[in-house]
């Protein structure tokens, strides 16, 4: 029987990032544009001023955006930064590629979950046939002198021939991904530390699965016989975690499925508010640097707005939400 | 008649696309509008999902990103990107996907990245997601697009996703085992491809667009001989894409 997490791996945020996160990590981001950012760990990650982060994801939002916009990120390996209807394209994320502020390299959301995939299964590559003759597997965003340092792949990724096919037939071969760390947020976590994601799991298990540490903040705690009651359910073992951290709403204003929709209020709020780095400033004053902890944040967020934003425990979001 | 709108036009034109019985890989915007008006409509077989997992979604309220709450709910099952890559390419399903793009050439390759050098880009864009996915592994795909003649150009910035290559059979002979793509959807009209040569041909233009109109608005050469008008909407699928699809008006305004 494990150990259960109370003195042991359940912590604050504060303790959990200074914990298992350093300047220059290889950090996978959980979570999907507008779906399940782990956003309470991404601004304790900016408060400690961590830098030189080597990100890596498939298709991001917020969080991604909030951590290159308050300069965490060094290096970016993604499939695609945007926010829906609020910001087609992350705006913090488009000016800092524009400005050269962060080194770029970009996959497609497939070849990057299967990177995290290969990572988790000990393998040196996956092998795809997506983005054959393309830009994405001809153009290296990283220069020559960056590759082989770090974490960073010796190569982008190798063209090669199908061993067991006809002389023409290519395939691409990816290198595995094994991030030093992986944050997700998740609906529950048992007293055992076993974890539990409802709605769309994304890549979020095979980036957990692939990493050194893994970070999970997470909305309620179950009781372990609770949470063995169905463990069909469930999504990742107590082992694999290294700390988890109790707080309510901390993916917001990005959703987290049953609990909250996504807070269309607060993401028009930051669109207009990135545009311009004076009320950026602002937005990281107000929203990260002076929010003491989740519950001031929450205060700050406003009980009406909670209210509107609270999921339809049936449906998984709120009904008839203005999002226009 | 009742009038309807360029949106209203292409988000109908596209769904008319689809067969009964296609599983469709949807993005958000117009694709979800034409994935489920013809869904409710001619192909109550079709089935929808998305790249972030969800598959089979009730879709009573429209989503606005594909990891939005709502393509979770009610749907046949909950998954990952994995697995929902893994359906976009099974070789028993007839998989068609709805893809949008910043920039498109004569062969129906997209560039959703960039403009200019990828190193020092003048505007960035979000990215691949999984448009190169779709574009490489799905048994076809359908592309919306606003036409205009920055955006129909000669040579693409960025070449992120890709479509017939350089045209004839050079998508085979890539290493490509099916799939490529099979119509542009336009506020103007729809283009297809040349059967062999696999270049870009006027298929259809709407009502009230002239032939001449799409040339002027494409940045290279289209054959204009084969167009003919498109049957404008019909009360049904209007009030199908307005009373069922977006009640809410989120996208059709």
């Amino acid at each position: 029987m494990t150990q259960d997490i109370f003195g042991t791996k359940l912590m604050s945020e504060e303790e959990a990032v200074s914990k298992f996160i350093k300047n220059g990590d290889q950090l996978a981001l959980g979570g999907f544009t507008v779906n399940r950012n782990p956003m309470l760990i991404i601004r304790e990650i900016i408060k400690q001023g961590i830098r030189d982060l080597h990100v890596v994801c498939h298709s991001h939002g917020q969080g991604l955006d909030l951590l290159i916009g308050a300069g965490c990120v060094s290096y970016l390996e993604i499939a695609y930064g945007g926010m829906g209807r609020f910001a087609p394209t992350c705006i913090r994320f488009r000016k800092a590629v524009c400005e050269g502020l962060i080194k770029i390299d970009d996959y497609s959301n497939y070849q990057m979950s299967l990177r995290f995939l290969g990572g988790a299964m000990g393998l040196p590559f996956m092998v795809t046939k997506s983005g054959l003759e393309t830009d994405l597997v001809k153009i290296d965003g990283f220069s020559k002198e960056d590759r082989g340092k770090g974490k960073i792949a010796t190569k982008k990724l190798e063209i090669t021939r199908n061993p067991f096919g006809k002389e023409n037939d290519k395939v691409v071969l990816l290198p595995s991904l094994n991030p030093d760390v992986s944050i997700i947020h998740a609906q529950y976590v048992g007293e055992d530390g076993t974890v539990r994601i409802k709605g769309l799991t994304f890549a979020d298990l095979e980036q957990a699965n692939s990493a050194s540490r893994v970070i999970v903040t997470c909305e309620e705690i179950l009781s372990r016989s609770e949470i063995r009651k169905d463990p069909d359910q469930n999504s990742l073992p107590p082992f694999l975690i290294d700390a988890v951290v109790k707080a309510p709403m901390a993916a917001h204003p990005t959703a987290c499925h049953y609990f909250y929709d996504y807070d269309p209020a607060h993401l028009r709020m930051y669109a207009n508010m990135a545009s311009d780095d004076g009320t950026f400033e602002r937005y990281l004053k107000e929203w990260v640097y002076d929010i003491p902890d989740q519950a001031a944040y929450l205060e700050k967020v406003g009980l009406t707005q909670l209210a509107r934003i609270k999921a339809d425990p049936f449906l998984g979001y709120a009904p008839g939400l203005d999002r226009k | 008649m009742t009038a309807y709108s360029k949106l209203e036009m292409m988000a109908i034109a596209a769904g008319r696309l689809i067969t009964d019985g296609d599983v469709v890989f949807a993005g958000t915007g117009i694709s979800m509008l034409a994935a489920t008006v013809a869904k409710r409509i001619h192909a109550p077989n079709s089935v929808v999902f998305f790249e972030t997992g969800g598959i089979d979604p009730s879709l009573d309220e429209l989503p606005l990103a594909v990891a939005d709450p709502r393509v979770m709910a009610g749907a046949s099952m909950n998954s990952g990107l994995i697995e929902s890559f893994s359906l976009l390419s099974s070789q028993r399903l007839r998989t068609i996907a709805f893809l949008g793009a910043a920039q498109i050439d004569r062969y129906g390759n997209l560039n959703s990245t960039c403009l200019g050098d990828y190193h020092k880009p003048t505007n960035r864009f979000p990215g691949s997601g999984g448009a190169c996915d779709a574009a490489s592994l799905a048994s076809g795909f359908i592309i919306f697009m606003e036409h205009e003649k920055r955006r129909f150009v000669d040579k693409l910035d960025y070449f992120t996703s890709p479509g017939w290559l350089h045209g004839n059979d050079s998508r085979e002979k890539a290493g490509f085992n099916r799939g490529g793509p099979m119509a542009v959807v336009t506020n103007l009209g729809i283009m297809t491809f040349h059967p062999s040569t696999k270049e870009m041909v006027l298929s259809q233009h709407y009502p009230g667009v002239s032939p001449e109109d799409v040339a002027n608005n494409t940045g290279f050469d289209v054959d204009l001989s084969k167009t003919s008008e498109v049957l404008p909407p019909t009360e049904l699928e209007l009030k199908t894409l307005r009373d069922q699809v977006d009640p809410q008006r989120l996208l059709l305004g």
